[in-house]
């Protein structure tokens, strides 16, 4: 799945977006965020509050228990400041 | 309905006079222009970058206009929202409902950027003497948009 990152997730993390293959047992946003903390010191850091971190998938917030597939879309990112 | 996300500057005048050209059921036009104040928590803000999430951008922007006009009796809107450098004075974002009558104007040009505010996905990052800084979302918009849940 393809997994990116915007404002400072982007900038903690070093990445605006990557491929990612996690196992077969992350079946939710929440095991993939608890999935990707485990991939190195900085996702751990930008990941560690999860209050501040909110998800789409496809490009429609969701909560963390929603599930995931495969060719999923998923958005990490702070809440929005637009306007 | 129209949906705008650029990086180039837009003029007032003549977005509303292609809203409202030739259309003589609309009584009112009620608009909300966005501006890049100089000011931050006691900072002076000498510029900021506007991030968006190509995509996802739009399609927010295209439900709330939907939900807008679930709620009120709307001929028109407008929304144009900038992304990348701005300077202060720089204009961000334009709302305009056009309706036959100013209370459906006023109050859907309202909840369209109390709720643009908290569910567009745009942020913005802050230049100022003291460095760069990611502009964190506020309790209180949060508070105004939820004067609009249902």
């Amino acid at each position: 799945m393809k997994v990116l990152y915007f404002a400072w997730l982007r900038t903690k993390i070093g990445l605006a977006q990557e491929e990612v293959t996690p196992p077969a047992e992350v079946a939710d946003v929440a095991g993939l965020v608890e999935w990707l903390k485990g991939r190195g010191p900085k996702y751990a850091e930008a990941l560690a509050n999860t209050a501040v971190v909110k998800v789409a998938v496809n490009q429609e917030y969701v909560p963390y228990d929603h599930p995931l597939s495969a060719g999923d879309e998923v958005a990490l990112f702070p809440p929005v400041t637009g306007g | 309905m129209t949906i705008r996300v650029q990086r180039e500057d837009f003029d007032v005048g003549a977005e509303l006079e292609a809203l409202t050209r030739g259309k003589t059921s609309i009584g009112g036009v009620t608009t909300f222009l966005g501006l890049v104040r100089d000011m931050a928590g006691g900072s002076s803000v000498g510029a900021m970058t506007l991030e968006h999430y190509p995509g996802m951008t739009e399609r927010q922007l295209e439900a709330i206009e939907a939900e807008a006009r679930r709620r009120w009796p709307l001929d028109d809107v407008l929304v144009i929202h900038r992304y990348g450098r701005l300077e202060p004075g720089d204009r961000i974002v334009l709302v305009a409902t056009t309706s036959a009558h100013r209370e459906a104007a006023f109050e859907s040009c309202h909840f369209l950027i109390d709720w643009l505010k908290t569910k567009a996905p745009f942020w913005k990052l802050e230049s100022t003497a003291e460095g760069e800084q990611w502009v964190e979302a506020k309790g209180s918009d949060d508070n105004a948009a939820a004067r609009w849940e249902k």
